[in-house]
């Protein structure tokens, strides 16, 4: 059996809810006629899913929620799936304004069906990207944010996805919808992390629709275990005015790929999209982030960094497209990276499409390593090599981590950022 | 205290130094001056421990210690200080943290209790006036964004902090406008003692004026040429470099 075949043979034996039937249907025929990609395909020239192939994953069959989560959950307010199901008892809400919706899927359906059948689905196209049809056709379960016009949210909302990797070879397809109507505020926080050491696929899909003027700060943090191959998309349309802050940060799983495509579709919107990202062993990252310039005067910030070690491999790949309609566009995108042995290697790959004549527009890419004189200058001071190394590098990894805007987030990244970076300094050390 | 005999550098086969001999005793100020390209600076990094020189000869022993050696931080930690000729600018480090860190690695060394960040603050306090710097300088990166005489004074704040016993100040003096380098050098001359001792590498006489020598040497093409006592800068002011090329060529 092929690799396409298995999951089209899973697809029939799943019973699905009735509501997504017509939408999945459609996604597995997309997925079916696209198939994996390969590395002939442009955009996965640098990323060989082929170990992720070879691998046919199935279904977890239901929950089995471990019972200790506090270190993930960064003390906020959320809903909790495990292997790709709800996990009822691990989620908690409080203080949400009335009208405010944080709900699984299944529940969402039962209070707001219209809503969830007309956004499904709607930014995260299913042809011509696999993974996405493939996450939408075994949709089962998700989180579902509703924000109607004018909330605002002050709790940050926290999305936490658990895989157990307790059994060998386990898929999810994570979904979150984020519907955020016109002057609504919020922060939403998605996090993906893995228990156990057993090989397991995460294949998530996010979709945001930024109403008008409406503020949404948006955090991802990966923290899969080191067997774990993580394909994600965040596809994000943002109206007139609305401003996204995205901040992705990856420090787990073997494979990683994040998609990220935000369409800037109304005057005045201000898109920021930032990323840290920390690999070592023989750890792949791929960031792939496309920010669309549709209309006219409108802002976007990208500001990606990474840290390589040992035989990591990553790919940062950014593109700005700028329609002819969208005159005044202000962008600007910087992707540097850090690399701290000889073997971890990044392709960086900047890539301006522009349509329009009156916009500013600039980018720049690097690749290095630590400072030598900075080095040096500290340990002229005493500083150990070792410590300078790491103090270096959490320097580095610091004008990231010092955007987020959440305090118990940022002590949690800060936290683990020195754990990963104590690791890297030790192996780089003489 | 620091004894260099007939040291020879090279850097990627080219000769640099080509048998430098000093003797700084405790108490002492020596100058070494001479003409760009002389080896200054690289008797300076040398000393300080920094990589890419190749040792083909000669030895410099500190405090009784192989001084060549050591690791740069191991130096450091024996009480050696290089003021930078060019300060670096490390963005995202703090310079509180790097003071401190900096501070309580030598103290490790000495077998003392590290200060903690309140105890710390109360001593920098008090050597930031030495140099008359601003307190709001330590919420900043280091060296980020200085001027020139700003990384000057950070520089000899550190020394005022580390309380170095040898302390080799490199072109300390360049850059700096003249009320800079007074404040540069009123902290150097509070900061001496009868048991340590400073080697000032600089290309003009002027910050002899204000940092007075027991000993002046000339450097010049990778040798010392010249050695005597403060009235040799002031000769060398007055003839200028051509005075001591002639009698080596």
């Amino acid at each position: 059996m092929n690799d396409v075949a298995h999951y089209q043979s899973c697809f029939k034996d799943l019973v699905g809810t009735d509501e997504l039937v017509s939408l999945r249907q459609k996604a597995i025929e997309h997925f079916a006629d696209a198939g994996f990609p390969t590395t002939k395909d442009e955009e996965w020239a640098f990323t060989n899913i082929a170990p992720l192939t070879r691998i046919n994953f199935n279904l977890a069959t239901s929950a089995s929620a471990p019972a200790v989560l506090d270190g993930y959950r960064y003390g906020l307010n959320g809903l909790v799936f495990v292997d790709g199901h709800f996990a009822r008892a691990h989620s908690h809400l409080n203080g949400l304004s009335a009208g405010v919706r944080v709900e699984h899927l299944g529940d969402a359906i039962a209070s707001n069906g219209d809503l969830v059948s007309e956004s499904l689905g709607r930014v995260a196209a299913t042809e011509d990207e696999a993974f996405t049809a493939l996450n939408t056709a075994f949709l089962q379960d998700g989180a579902v944010v509703y924000l109607p016009s004018g909330a605002v949210v002050e709790q940050p909302i926290h999305l936490l996805f658990v895989s157990t990797g307790q059994r060998a070879n386990v898929v999810s397809h994570p979904r979150v919808l984020v519907v955020a109507e016109a002057n609504t505020q919020a922060t939403i926080v998605e996090s993906y992390v893995g228990l156990e050491s057993e090989p397991y696929l995460t294949n998530s899909v996010s979709e945001f629709f930024v109403g008008p003027n409406a503020v949404l700060d948006h955090y991802r943090v990966q923290r899969e275990s080191a067997a774990a191959f993580h394909i994600a998309a965040t596809h994000v349309r943002e109206e007139r005015a609305a401003q996204f802050r995205s901040t992705a940060i990856t420090l787990g799983g073997r494979l990683t790929r994040h998609h990220i495509h935000t369409a800037l579709e109304g005057e005045g919107v201000d898109s920021t999209l930032n990323g840290l990202y920390i690999e070592d062993g023989a750890q792949h990252v791929d960031n792939h982030t496309l920010i669309e310039h549709a209309q006219p005067h409108c802002q976007s910030h990208e500001f990606y960094k990474g840290i390589l070690g040992g035989r990591a491999t990553g790919v940062f790949r950014g593109k700005i497209h700028v329609h002819q309609a969208a005159q005044k566009t202000d962008a600007y995108q910087a992707n540097q990276n850090l690399l701290l042995s000889e073997t971890a290697q990044i392709n960086t790959k900047p890539q301006l499409e522009i349509y329009a004549d009156d916009v500013k527009c600039s980018h720049g890419a690097t690749i290095g390593q630590l400072d030598e004189d900075a080095l040096f200058y500290l340990r002229s001071r005493g500083i150990g090599h070792q410590e300078a190394v790491r103090v270096l590098t959490r320097a580095f990894a610091g004008e990231v981590l010092d955007r987020v805007r959440v305090p118990a987030l940022k002590d949690q990244l800060d936290r683990l950022v020195d754990h990963r970076l104590d690791q890297a300094a030790a192996a780089v050390a003489p | 205290m620091l004894h260099i005999e007939n040291l020879h550098v090279a850097v990627e086969d080219t000769p640099i130094l080509r048998g430098v001999s000093l003797e700084v005793e405790p108490g002492e100020i020596h100058a070494i001056m001479g003409p760009n390209g002389s080896g200054k600076s690289t008797l300076a990094q040398v000393l300080a421990g920094r990589e890419g020189y190749d040792i083909t000869e000669g030895s410099a022993t500190y405090c009784d210690q192989d001084l060549l050696e050591l690791e740069p931080e191991e130096r450091a930690c024996a009480g050696l200080f290089l003021a930078f000729q060019y300060p670096v600018e490390i963005p995202g480090v703090n310079s509180t943290y790097f003071l401190r860190q900096s501070y309580n690695e030598l103290r490790k060394q000495r077998g003392e209790e590290e200060l903690d960040a309140f105890d710390f603050l109360g001593l920098i306090r008090e050597k930031l006036a030495l140099v008359e710097m601003d307190e709001s300088f330590l919420k900043r990166s280091v060296n980020e964004g200085f001027s020139g005489g700003e990384k000057k004074r950070h520089e000899i704040l550190q020394m005022a902090v580390l309380e170095p016993k040898l302390s080799i100040l490199d072109e300390t003096d360049s850059g700096l406008d003249i009320d800079a380098l007074r404040i540069v050098a009123q902290g150097v001359n509070q900061l001496h003692a009868p048991d340590k001792a400073v080697v000032v590498v600089t290309h003009y006489q002027r910050l002899l004026n204000y940092i007075v020598p027991d000993f002046v040497h000339v450097l010049y093409e990778g040798r010392i040429v010249q050695s005597g006592g403060k009235e040799l800068a002031l000769t060398l002011e007055e003839k200028g470099y051509d005075w001591v090329k002639e009698p080596v060529q």
